[in-house]
């Protein structure tokens, strides 16, 4: 039986990026991606949908950053939080990797 | 007392891609291992060799210290803020890539291969305005001593990023000894032997092996072959 995809949730301000660390999330057929920059859609998707990681990126104001913390732990409690760090591959694995193994 | 971690070489991940060989002290790419994931701020130390003309294609990078040490041929770099240079063997390159920035690095020359360095510090600050520099060094200056390559202030030897990192090369005769006080408070000290035989604080370590050491205030280094290595100065909560 097929198991459902992990399902990962990215903030991030730079829109560029954000194409990118998606396409990389959908490069592996057991993640699924969904992309928003902060801001209401932000917070709609937080209260939309299950999510099993979340991804904050670059361009996230502090107060921005409080509000979607807040929001995450009410409506995602179980889903941690990974301040993403350096963009390319091979640091977004690995991140996504431990996160996911510490659940 | 001092505690120590020790990486040695052929423990290190691999990415061979044909044109790339690189091979990664912590966890990169399709390596993950949960053990080596960062030395303190210390998150990526890639040894990497680049097949003549290849290189990396147009890349993202955000909120980290990205730092490019050549080590033989040429690397050409280009990024989204119109910087356009090409680094070589005694130069040092440090990018802040802040609130984002896309670059790419080549091989400058069709048939040599480039190998480098690139090492990833994260930051002291998120979200800072993206920042290049490079600064060609004097290769005497390393010659029996700790020549500094990297530092936090703007007005200390070598180039300066966005972390209280101090790095230092050395090119050592065998025999010779250099003792190093670690000036940060909880930093700890990654070396990373380039090539030869070193001994510090009594450990043995031979080309491309790592080893980090913190809760220390000094640690001695004897070089006991003709040898190369960097020592990177790191806080290990950041």
């Amino acid at each position: 039986m097929k198991s459902e995809p992990i399902q990962i949730l990215v903030i991030c301000r730079h829109q560029e990026i954000l194409q990118t660390i998606l396409r990389l999330i959908r490069n592996k057929p057991e993640w699924e991606g969904t992309g928003t920059q902060p801001g209401e859609e932000a917070f709609s998707q937080i209260q939309s949908k299950k999510f099993d990681l979340v991804l904050l990126g670059a361009g996230i104001h502090p107060n921005e950053d409080q509000q979607l913390r807040q929001s995450l732990a009410e409506h995602q409690p179980e889903a941690p939080i990974v301040q993403h760090y350096g963009g390319g591959s091979g640091l977004l694995y690995a991140e996504i990797y431990q996160a996911l193994n510490n659940r | 007392m001092a505690q120590t971690v020790l990486h040695r070489a052929d423990t290190r991940g691999l990415t061979d891609l044909g044109w790339l060989k690189s091979y990664h002290t912590f966890s990169f790419s399709g390596y993950y291992n949960p053990e080596r994931m960062h030395f303190g701020a210390l998150r990526v130390l890639n040894d990497d060799i680049v097949a003549g003309g290849k290189g990396f294609g147009e890349h993202p990078h955000d909120n980290m210290e990205i730092i490019s040490i050549p080590l033989k041929g040429d690397l050409k770099h280009q990024d989204s803020m119109n910087n356009v240079a090409v680094i070589s063997d005694g130069d040092i390159q440090a990018m802040s890539a802040g609130t984002g920035i896309f670059h790419t690095e080549f091989n400058k020359n069709a048939t040599e291969e480039v190998k480098f360095l690139q090492i990833w510090v994260y930051p002291n600050q998120l979200n800072v305005e993206p920042r290049y520099a490079q600064l060609s060094l004097n290769i005497n200056d390393r010659h029996n001593r700790l020549q500094q390559v990297v530092s936090p202030d703007k007005d200390d030897d070598g180039i300066w990023i966005y972390q209280q990192a101090w790095f230092h090369l050395g090119n050592f005769d065998r025999g010779l000894s250099v003792d190093y006080s670690l000036k940060g408070k909880n930093t700890g000290v990654y070396a990373f032997i380039l090539n030869g035989e070193v001994e510090i604080d009594g450990q043995i370590l031979n080309t491309r092996d790592g080893f980090g050491i913190w809760d220390t205030k000094k640690l001695s280094l004897k070089a006991i072959t003709e040898a190369e290595f960097l020592l990177m100065e790191i806080p290990m909560t950041f």
